[in-house]
């Protein structure tokens, strides 16, 4: 099954736009058709929040500001089965209080859209500054293995855009998707030009079909919902394709844990993308995502200049993590530099897909980076 | 009314995974009974529940929409499900420790909210499917897995947190009396806002063998004994009521609509 979409009219008139980022990942969720949002305020994603109160009470939506982070990703995950999208969004402390639903989201494969506005952790932290410490924690903060999906906007273009397309992917494997912003683009405020159309993914519904298990191992299957007469059965206890609970049944344990890892990973191309600046005949790479890949790209400039064949890649999609991608950077670099507002997560990931000298460009002191800050580091750390 | 009861079950589900003499059975007929005698569709249902023994009341038993949730987040899934599609007839039921323990904060909440969904907590005192650990419930002295010299830490009354909290239906009942349970129940259940039911339900494997009941059977004559009605009660001595169990609808039950 290959990510349908069809095309509707865009919910905001087409032209260009002065927007916030936050704001914009809002009107995206509202293009999406996003008409359920629970939530509880948290800097520096709580624009998103207001915004969507605005905009669901004009489209005939639900909004709730629930108790806490454990609440608002309960409301979500039963809004979600009583057949709505449904978004969220926190940064880190609300993530942490998040997971154990997002775990229960992905065994119980339950479509939803979390935007995480990443802050400086951890902990509390810098509550109003900038990080991307959240990288880890989106994937692997549920116990057990989860695939889910994560996008990383650079802009308040990419904060509408790929909020749209988290809550495709989120319908079209029936997982949690994120939206890994930071602080820097969340509130950065610039351009947002909206066209005609937007193109959109529908969760699927056959009646009678079993909710939870697939002929196909790598399959997705129909969503019904709640109140269309289809006893449904759901758990976040193991269970079989109808929902009965099979606690201690080795065989149908492995079969559902491997269809919900490979229903991502056997199609991660069609979530995985990428970038690519002056690779033609880079010997040296920039892995770079969010707002730091602005900075990066000035280095990357910077330095062309100045003579050195830099190139940069920079993920657009976090996860599934794009190994090819940076595969083939290491087979053409002598080196790659990752600058991050954290102390390497992305690096470590990178490691794992290439031999060849992975250099951290840490930072972790709740600023953004500046360009001439990454172009030091790699003077610096010349091979 | 039985035949249509036995239609209310998912059959392949049985044996059930209760322990002899659990009062969670006269609890799920109960609640069966009350949506079977009020005429109303289990497709119009939506049951959900969080973990432990009384989380599988509804599921997997009750042949209709069921979503059986973490420990302690029933009502908060339950609260997204219900403003999204308003029609669908809430019941959440869970035990004491998921509802007043972990999920405490969601309890309140909805309470506040005055959430339009019936909460039936199955209150045995105890942490039955875990092995028989102090709750936020159980009565101070008694001893279990965790206070083996007996509980120090007086327990909540949840009829009082929910009425507090806002709650517009607040009763109580132990499952040794199913009539006037039942009949409680249909109230709560046709009752508009966020109602409660505290039912009293006994755990012998795990609660009356660590506190002297020899059998289910003396657990069940214990709440028989304890339990005075909140009318009775009225007309009784402070003395003799010293200890006992104040059962009946609290708030929102005179003139209710059932």
């Amino acid at each position: 099954m290959a990510l349908q979409l069809k095309k509707v009219k865009s919910s905001l008139s087409p032209g260009w736009y002065f927007m916030q980022g936050d704001e914009a990942a809002a009107e995206g969720a509202i293009a999406a058709g996003c008409r359920f949002y629970a939530g509880y305020p948290i800097t520096p994603s709580s624009e998103v929040m207001v915004h969507m109160v605005k905009r669901l009470a004009e489209v005939n939506g639900v909004f709730i500001q629930m108790e806490d982070e454990i609440g608002s990703i309960g409301a979500l995950i039963g809004a979600s089965w009583a057949g709505a999208k449904v978004l969220t969004a926190t940064a880190g402390p609300g993530i942490s209080l998040m997971t154990e639903g997002i775990g229960y989201a992905v065994i119980t494969e339950t479509p939803c859209v979390i935007i995480d506005v990443q802050r400086a952790g951890p902990s509390t932290g810098q509550a109003t500054r900038p990080g991307q410490g959240d990288v880890m924690q989106v994937k692997w903060g549920a116990h057990g293995d989860n695939e889910i999906v994560a996008l990383a906007p650079w802009s308040v273009q990419e904060m509408y855009e790929l909020t749209i397309k988290a809550f495709n992917f989120a319908e079209r494997f029936r997982v949690p998707a994120f939206l890994l912003a930071d602080e820097g683009v969340g509130h950065l405020r610039e351009t947002l030009v909206i066209h005609e159309e937007v193109e959109i993914f529908d969760r699927l519904k056959k009646r009678g079909e079993p909710p939870f298990g697939t002929e196909d191992p790598t399959g997705v299957p129909p969503m019904p919902a709640f109140g269309e007469g289809e006893n449904l059965l759901i758990t976040g206890s193991t269970h079989d394709e109808r929902g009965f609970r099979k606690t201690a049944d080795p065989g149908t344990h492995a079969k559902l844990t491997e269809r919900l890892v490979r229903k991502v990973r056997d199609y991660k191309n069609e979530v995985i993308q990428t970038e690519s600046y002056f690779m033609e005949d880079a010997e040296f790479g920039v892995v770079s995502f969010g707002f730091t890949a602005r900075a990066a790209i000035q280095a990357v400039k910077t330095l062309r200049k100045e003579g050195l064949k830099v190139g940069m890649l920079r993920l657009v999609s976090i996860w599934p993590f794009a190994d090819e991608a940076v595969a083939e950077m290491g087979r053409k670099c002598k080196a790659i530099y990752v600058p991050e507002m954290n102390r390497g997560q992305i690096a470590g990931e990178i490691r794992k897909y290439t031999s060849q000298p992975i250099i951290p460009i840490p930072k972790t002191n709740g600023e953004v980076f500046e360009p001439a800050e990454i172009v030091e580091a790699i003077r610096r750390n010349m091979i | 009314m039985n035949e249509k009861i036995y239609q209310m079950i998912n059959q392949q589900v049985f044996p059930s995974a209760f322990c002899p003499g659990c009062g969670h059975g006269i609890l799920m007929n109960a609640i069966l009974r009350a949506i079977a005698e009020l005429e109303m569709e289990m497709k119009d249902m939506l049951f959900v529940s969080g973990i432990g023994c009384a989380a599988w009341i509804p599921s997997p038993h009750f042949k209709a929409d069921t979503l059986h949730t973490l420990h302690g987040r029933a009502i908060a899934y339950a609260t997204g499900a219900k403003l999204y599609n308003p029609k669908l007839k809430v019941m959440i039921v869970s035990g004491d420790g998921d509802l007043s323990a972990i999920g405490g904060n969601h309890l309140i909440h909805a309470a506040r909210r005055n959430m339009d969904m019936t909460v039936v907590c199955a209150n045995n005192g105890i942490y039955g499917m875990t092995g028989g650990q102090v709750a936020s419930t159980t009565p101070l002295g008694s001893r279990t897995s965790t206070t083996p010299k007996g509980n120090q830490e007086p327990p909540f009354d949840l009829c009082k947190l929910v009425e507090a909290a806002g709650g517009t239906f607040v009763a109580r009942q132990p499952v040794v009396t199913p009539i006037p349970l039942t009949r409680t129940l249909k109230k709560a259940i046709v009752h508009k806002g966020f109602s409660f039911v505290d039912v009293l339900s006994p755990c012998p494997t795990q609660f009356g063998r660590r506190n002297a009941f020899r059998t289910p059977y003396d657990m069940l004559t214990y709440l028989k004994n304890t339990c005075v009605s909140v009318e009775k009660a009225k007309s009784t001595a402070p003395d003799e009521i010293k200890g006992k169990i104040l059962v009946g609808e609290f708030v929102g039950g005179k003139g209710g609509e059932a």
